[in-house]
């Protein structure tokens, strides 16, 4: 059993107490809602005539279903604008914040909440969406829960939980240039696997992910539940004091150097023990794409499709299964493939900083002929900002369109949708069959740089080449 | 339709079986993302696989007659993995479905099916294969599933089940439902924010 980790010192902190059925009444310091997966919990607090507890702690934005052509209400889309109007009322009701259109400070949820300071270390953080692992980056404990625990977060602020191992995954070296976070996160999931974190939380730790930005940091966490882990986090340090001082929600005054001395007591003491322990080195990570129908299903730009018989007995059927999906034959290279659309966007890699190493890569060329490719800014603010540094006029005279934020084609709850087998290149964070909007439509996963690239080249390339 | 779902104790439940076999099914094929516009779970039933089923032109498992009315499904490995969404254990509820056996589910699911009432339990991969082969054989069979012994049999064979006792113990006194044993003792979950530096000025 793991201890003194930050796992354990955050899981302590807020502990309820222990539930008759062995597991533990958890205390949410952070609940974030959206419009997809909350309206349905509203309903069931209103037939079991109960209200919300701590109506403070609850924070709500729209983005899974906003257009991001043009966002004026109503929607076009009469269901979309039924579930924002839905969202609305019963944030009206409950007496919840809302970051909507138009309010500045609306985004994907997980994009948004960081910017404002929301998330800090330290926190329990849940909402209704896999990725909110993504808030761990800030050394909290965050992970998604289904609609019927988003109603009792709601009527009790607390969840019942069953306590995770902890695997610390150690990251050496440093990533070389043309490797983002993005590649390492894709690197640890080919090799631990999709369902390699199921029972974990996972601690990223290392030299490699010590350097990271926050919003580097944010991408690894983002996907440790696509390594079926429900959290991962890093320990908080220089670099997430930073990245929170002065934003909205940040402590104040004497409250900052209070809080500054709780977060750094949290950091996973030296004498810590866990679970499970993995080293991997990070300088040897090259850019790495996915070629299949999981995200586990990676491969550096420099390898070749999979022979499936070669594989691992219990992924053959899988990769057998992804290369008739996928139209990809074994030992085919990944570089060179072509693609359809290329999308930037998602709370994976729609971030300032990812817009901007893709605009690194876009500046000063054009999309290739045939090829739709897109930006959608994770946030309001992230659009504003990228304005800002003329972000979007580089795009805009490559040929990219350049969108209002919201998840967009990452699931393709709105128009943005892939059409029958197009293909695409995604800075998203899930290749499942028909995830984009087409049924057979299909994904390749990489860093928004090597998207860019994609974009310019029309077929898989090599983002080195452009650096 | 008119359905009952799960409520209360529940340790045994009888009926025909339904197989999906494939390793890593995410709940976006269990229920694709354009079905999650909505504001309500009641339409869900007819959606689940929907792409798969369309696919497969009628002769997927939850469309193939015989199946209809089955209400044990029996899948493999890291089933309901990727999207925390609660309307895939809705859909397959809706279609009927109110106990689910396999080799691995992804956590978020199981969690998610713990909280409807429908139990997930676990088999060793032999195990497995060998109760989708029985039910693919004949799929008029009645199942028994008996939650004190784990097991489910179909008076030939029995197949010994795994649940964690967290989830045995709920299921058992019928105490699934979270809700009101989490708000039992407000004054403790009101203590828990009181401690948290946080959520009070850092003191
Ligand atoms: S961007 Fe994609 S993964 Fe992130 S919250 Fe939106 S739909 Fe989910």
């Amino acid at each position: 059993m793991s201890s003194r980790t930050l796992y354990d010192k955050v899981w302590n902190f807020h502990q309820v107490k222990d539930l008759p059925g062995g597991s533990t009444q958890l205390f949410i310091g952070l609940h974030l809602i959206h419009e997809v997966t909350s309206p349905q919990a509203f309903s069931a607090l209103n037939e079991k005539k109960l209200g919300v507890k701590f109506p403070n702690l609850t924070v709500a934005t729209v983005d899974h279903i906003v257009p991001t052509s043009n966002q004026q209400r109503p929607f076009s889309d009469p269901l979309a604008e039924e579930m924002l109007a839905t969202l609305e009322k019963n944030c009206k009701t409950h007496g919840i914040k809302f970051h909507g259109i138009g309010s500045n400070s609306q985004g994907v949820v997980h994009v948004m909440a960081p910017e404002l300071g929301l998330t800090q270390p330290g926190m329990t953080v849940a909402c209704g969406d896999s990725h909110t692992s993504t808030h761990g980056a800030f050394g909290a404990i965050a992970f998604g829960i289904g609609t019927s625990q988003v109603r009792d977060v709601l009527a009790s602020q607390s969840l019942a939980m069953n306590k995770l191992k902890v695997r610390r995954i150690w990251v050496e070296g440093e990533l070389q240039k043309g490797v983002y976070a993005k590649d390492l996160i894709l690197h640890i999931i080919r090799h631990l696997g999709v369902k390699g974190g199921v029972g974990f939380a996972y601690e990223f730790a290392g030299p490699a992910i010590e350097k990271l930005s926050m919003e580097g940091r944010m991408t690894i966490c983002n996907m440790a539940i696509e390594g079926g882990a429900r959290c991962g986090y890093i320990n908080p340090d220089e670099t997430t004091f930073k990245y929170i001082k002065g934003k909205e929600h940040a402590p104040k005054g004497q409250e900052w150097d209070k809080a500054i001395s709780w977060w750094k007591s949290l950091a996973s003491d030296s004498t810590a023990t866990f679970d499970d322990e993995i080293q991997l080195d990070g300088s040897s990570i090259e850019p790495t794409v996915t070629w299949g129908i999981t995200p586990g299903q990676g491969i550096s730009i420099k390898e070749t499709i999979p022979n499936p018989e070669l594989l691992p007995k219990n992924e053959q059927q899988i990769a057998k299964d992804a290369c008739k999906y996928m139209n990809l034959k074994p030992d085919e290279p990944i570089e060179g493939q072509s693609i359809d659309v290329c999308f930037i966007g998602s709370c994976t890699n729609g971030r300032l900083s990812d817009l901007q190493e893709a605009s690194k890569i876009v500046k000063g060329n054009t999309v290739a002929a045939g090829i739709r490719a897109f930006v959608v800014p994770g946030s309001q603010k992230v659009a504003k900002e990228a304005k800002e540094k003329g972000l979007d006029k580089i795009f805009l005279k490559a040929g990219f369109e350049w969108r209002e934020p919201g998840c967009s084609m990452c699931l393709a709850m709105n128009p943005d949708k892939l059409e029958g087998r197009q293909i695409s290149a995604s800075s998203s964070n899930r290749n499942f069959k028909g995830r984009q909007g087409s049924a057979n439509g299909r994904t390749l996963l990489m860093s928004p740089a090597m998207v860019a690239a994609a974009a310019i080249n029309g077929k898989v390339t090599d983002v080195r080449k452009f650096l | 339709m008119n359905q009952k779902f799960p409520k209360g104790e529940i340790k045994s439940i009888q009926g025909r079986s339904i197989t999906i076999r494939g390793d890593d099914i995410d709940t976006d094929r269990i229920i694709p993302a354009r079905f999650l516009k909505c504001v309500s779970f009641s339409a869900l039933g007819e959606q689940v696989f929907a792409d798969d089923r369309k696919e497969l032109k009628g002769n997927h498992p939850f469309d193939v007659d015989n199946n209809k009315g089955a209400n044990i499904l029996i899948v493999n490995e890291n089933f309901g993995c990727g999207s925390s969404r609660e309307h895939a254990p809705q859909s397959l509820m809706r279609w009927g479905i109110r106990l689910i056996i396999g080799e691995s589910f992804a956590e978020i699911f199981f969690g998610n099916c713990l909280a409807l009432g429908i139990p997930c339990l676990t088999a060793s991969k032999e195990e497995i294969v060998k109760l989708q082969n029985l039910v693919e054989k004949n799929n008029n069979q009645i199942w028994d599933f008996n939650l004190k012994n784990l097991s489910i049999s179909n008076q030939k064979e029995t197949v010994k089940l795994v649940l964690d006792e967290g989830a045995y113990n709920m299921f058992f006194s019928g105490k699934w439902d979270a809700t009101s044993q989490l708000l039992d003792e407000e004054e403790k979950i009101n203590k828990t924010f009181n401690n948290l530096p946080y959520l009070n000025n850092f003191k």
